[in-house]
């Protein structure tokens, strides 16, 4: 062991130091081998992480967490957004389970890496699901789409690339939004700034202030949309309001980057939940697209999503792809095959197609159901307030409209999990536990403000 | 950023052509494309077919706002495998592709891994989100793997372990915890070294710099030069090490010439970095490929291991490997796993199950277990056979008195032939053996019966061409 050990102040000196730079802002410079590093130790009392805090929970991924660790019998958790049955059990769908067996049973299937890319006839597929499959900007080669890893990994490459090659590095985002967006975009080297959205005093859309923050963005600014289902408040604007933000957004010059982890899952059909998309490519334009297989196809651990970029021309697209190779590569050099098989196995097999829709309209289903009996049974109470944005909004998030005080309240009193901004996913609900979730909601209406 | 991008636009005859495009582009989407109307009933929207004379609606502006960005270079390692497929002579051979074939030349599926699969169906297991660190089971697997499940590492609790995609994804996330955690401390990468480390430190802004490694007279390791170089750098930087089968070259230490570099990189407080894509594969022993990074942590030293899954359990296109962080203290290690957390959410939130599915179910039933033991023995052992029989081709034609047992000393899938640029190219245009520019070769796209044709193609190159 080495006698000079570092002393043991150093640790605190590192960590002054760590603080000292980021508060300094100060530039990395790559050459300059003077720049002295932090000593380094192998004994048990000198760690070279001894300045590395602990990072704290995920805010969405730690309500599972604390769910977990609860012992309640009539625990309910309705944090994380994924589908459950009516037995509140977890769902693989039939069609996967089908697509699966055959893949498997596949002699001739391979385990090579992939391009770059990702799966080629699953890139074709997703376009074709979402911008339909007569569309134009596809059939002449305008749109460039590449595997990523679900709608977080669609997201983040998209935004790497944007803010390596796009001439602006700001991007609007909805206030509120899904908690990982800021996140991702800053990472990504992006400045992240809001619009209005959510309008508390009608639970709805703020659609006038929303149109105002996009009038006053900078010219050429990003603006992230949620395609269908807006995560977390569950409140899409109207086609006829789609339509001025299309309008608006295209006269000044502001890029869309849209967010759809929830197609077909929204209203139960995939066509009718990809309007807006198609709307804004239909007018010749150019926009981002992060597709999730996450929900609609309950692909959530498998992380299959792409990423598309419709552009003015085929060689535009073909240039940008170049690029965005540049970025998947040094981050994961090539996507995850399981799930584009899956995916691609299905699109492409008329009744396996078929089959999934009938599967997901169910899903889409049950969900609309619970927001009638949850609705229902608020009503039944003489819970106070106003709760038609239960069914008013749609998707698999409600956003109630309780404070964090009220839901810290319905966690610890009733058993309730849920993110502390009032959201709930209603895919956790079930006929059966819809009664205790509308008690904890009456309690916390009457007993927290 | 942006007036210059304007100005290029301007400037450039492909920019006034790609607006004539654009405008040819408009005229065709105006007249005859499927459009989408909304009938009055709300939220019930139709798609009518019509065909539109004159749009009057607004449209963007009719320059691509991407139209300055340049067509990226292809990938280097990526061109020889699509010139391969290009070229219809029948004596064509791949030897840069970086993935096992078997004897007959085929891409390889583990049994294990299909009987895996087959029970991972037949048991019908959900695929709910994993934790942001990936699945358990696979963390606790692949850790004890690497250093030994009775390894007081372990015991002790002092490796963050957090499921990464494969090797690359497992390196960025170390890269990024570097970056936040150490700004300004550079990351030491042989010379040469894999092509895709220079673009994950680039990518994650963390500065490198190259040690000596390959020494082109004696095709072998240029010791003195590796030790003088980590010895010069600043203290504090990470070294990045390859802890079997080296990459590019197939040039590995020795266990002394180990022992050594552990020395020197105590002396200057250096953080070792390992980079782990052959476990299994390049020996054929788990074990035994394992020593260099079993030595360094029996040392007590901290130290990040990357690993990866795709080679020797031939699950490529799976992505799954491993970060592991070995830590002075549990509570170190649970620190930096919350970390290694927060950098892994923002990029893809959680990793996929399939493939760490797999592994945990290899290495978990000891029968599979065994099996992949088996298999991975007769994938190293098959390497082994015909790096034996080139040499053995090469030293019968060969009567210059060149020592080609360097071929038989490195280890791995690649070799480092000594072969330059003018001679690599001869190979392909004369030969048509398809290998990387700087004269490696990937012996797991050899074939016993083809050793005598490279042999005669490397003679060539090596003795006719300069």
């Amino acid at each position: 062991m080495n006698p000079e050990l570092a002393s043991p102040s150093s640790s605190s000196d590192r960590r002054i130091s760590v603080l000292a730079r980021h508060l300094a802002g100060v530039e990395m410079d790559y050459k300059n081998d003077s720049i002295s590093a932090f000593p380094t130790s192998g004994s048990d009392n000198n760690s070279v992480f001894s300045h590395v805090v602990r990072g704290p929970e995920d805010p969405i991924l730690g309500v599972t967490v604390a769910y977990n660790k609860d012992p309640s019998p009539v625990k309910l958790n309705l944090g994380v957004g994924a589908y459950r049955t009516e037995e509140g059990k977890p769902l693989v769908l039939n069609v996967v389970r089908k697509a699966e067996l055959l893949l498997v049973n596949d002699r001739s299937r391979v385990k090579e890496y992939l391009p770059i890319t990702g799966l080629a006839e699953f890139n074709k597929l997703s376009a074709k699901l979402m911008f339909g499959a007569n569309c134009p900007a596809i059939q002449e080669n305008r749109v460039t789409t590449v595997q990523c890893l679900s709608g977080t990994g669609s997201l983040r490459v998209g935004a790497e690339f944007l803010a390596k090659h796009y001439l602006q590095r700001t991007i609007y985002i909805p206030q509120p939004t899904w908690g990982n967006h800021p996140k991702i975009f800053t990472l990504a080297g992006l400045s992240v700034k809001t619009y209005r959205y959510y309008d508390p005093a009608t639970r709805g859309l703020n659609f006038q202030g929303l149109m105002e923050d996009l009038n006053s963005a900078s010219s050429g600014a990003i603006v992230l949309l949620h395609a269908c289902a807006h995560n977390p408040t569950g409140v899409d604007p109207t086609s006829q309001q789609w339509e001025q933000i299309r309008k608006l957004m295209r006269s000044k010059g502001l890029m869309p980057f849209f967010d759809s982890a929830y197609q077909g899952f929204a209203s139960g059909n995939l066509d009718a939940d990809a309007q807006p998309v198609r709307m804004f490519v239909a007018d010749g334009g150019e926009l981002l697209l992060a597709q999730s297989y996450a929900k609609n196809m309950g692909l959530y651990g498998e992380r299959i999503g792409a990423l598309s970029i419709v552009c003015k021309t085929a060689d535009v697209a073909a240039r940008v792809e170049s690029q965005l190779k540049l970025v998947i590569r040094p981050m994961y050099s090539n996507p995850p095959i399981h799930g584009a098989s899956i995916v691609a196995a299905i699109l492409k097999n008329r009744d396996l197609y078929n089959e999934w829709t009938i599967e997901l309209k169910a899903m889409a289903d049950r969900i609309i159901s619970m927001r009638q009996k949850l609705f229902e049974a608020l009503r039944a109470r003489g819970t106070p307030g106003d709760w038609s944005h239960i069914v008013k909004q749609i998707g698999m998030f409600t956003f109630t409209g309780l404070n964090s005080k009220q839901v810290a309240f319905m966690t610890k009193e009733y058993h309730i999990y849920m993110t502390s901004d009032g959201r709930i996913s209603m895919a956790g609900l079930s006929s059966k536990t819809v009664p205790h979730l509308a008690d904890a909601i009456h309690a916390a209406v009457k007993q927290v403000v | 950023m942006a007036s210059a991008m304007i100005s290029l636009a301007s400037a450039t005859p492909s920019a006034s052509l790609s607006v004539q495009e654009t405008l040819m582009g408009k005229t065709r989407l105006a007249s005859g494309c499927v459009s989408t109307l909304f009938n009055k009933e709300k939220g019930k929207p139709s798609i009518k077919k019509k065909s539109f004379g004159q749009i009057s609606m607004t449209v963007a502006v009719n320059v691509s706002r991407f139209e300055g960005i340049v067509m990226a270079p292809p990938d280097p390692i990526l061109g020889v495998s699509e010139a391969f497929r290009a070229d219809i002579d029948v004596k064509k051979l791949n030897l840069g592709v970086g993935a096992y074939r078997n004897e007959e030349l085929q891409p390889y599926v583990l049994d294990v891994v299909k009987k895996a699969e087959n029970l991972m169906l037949e048991r019908g297991e959900n695929k709910e989100y994993l934790s942001i660190e990936g699945l358990a089971a696979f963390n606790k697997a692949t850790a004890e793997l690497l250093f030994g499940a009775d390894n007081p590492v372990i015991e002790q609790q002092r490796v963050a372990t957090v499921q990464g995609l494969s090797g690359t994804g497992s390196l960025r996330l170390a890269a990024a915890l570097i970056e936040r955690y150490f700004p300004g401390a550079k990351v030491l990468i042989s010379s040469p070294t894999w092509g895709n480390h220079k673009n994950i430190f680039n990518d994650a802004r963390v500065p490198w710099s190259e040690y000596r490694y390959y020494d082109p007279k004696t095709v072998g390791l240029d010791f003195e030069g590796m030790i003088s170089d980590i010895k010069a750098a600043p203290e504090g930087s990470f070294v990045l090490l390859h802890g079997c089968a080296h990459n590019r070259t197939g040039i590995d230490p020795t266990p002394e010439q180990w022992e050594k570099i552990a020395d020197i990189i105590q002396e200057k407080n250096h953080i070792p970095f390992f980079d782990v894509a052959y476990q299994g594969f390049a020996s054929g022993s788990l074990d035994a490929d394992a020593s260099s990074v079993r030595l360094f942590a029996a040392r007590g030293m901290e130290l990040l291991v990357a690993q990866s899954y795709s080679k020797n359990l031939g699950l490529y296109a799976e992505r799954i490997g491993a970060i592991n962080v070995v830590c002075s203290s549990a509570d170190a290690a649970a620190r930096v796993k919350s970390q290694l957390k927060r950098i892994a959410r923002p990029m893809y939130s959680n990793p996929p199950v399939h493939g760490a599915r797999i592994v945990a179910n290899v290495v978990g039933d000891p029968a599979l277990f065994d099996e992949w033991k088996a298999e991975m023995e007769m994938m190293a052992g098959r390497i082994k056979n015909v790096r034996q029989k080139l040499f053995d081709s090469l030293s019968a034609k060969d009567k210059s008195g060149k020592d080609w047992s360097f071929i038989l000393k490195q280890i791995g899938m690649f070799s480092f032939t000594g072969l330059n640029k003018t001679q690599s190219d001869n190979m392909t245009n004369k030969w048509h053996v398809y290998m990387t520019k700087d004269g490696r070769i990937s012996l797991a796209g050899l074939s016993l019966a083809k050793c005598e044709y490279l042999a005669d193609a490397i003679m060539d190159s090596f003795h006719n061409v300069s």
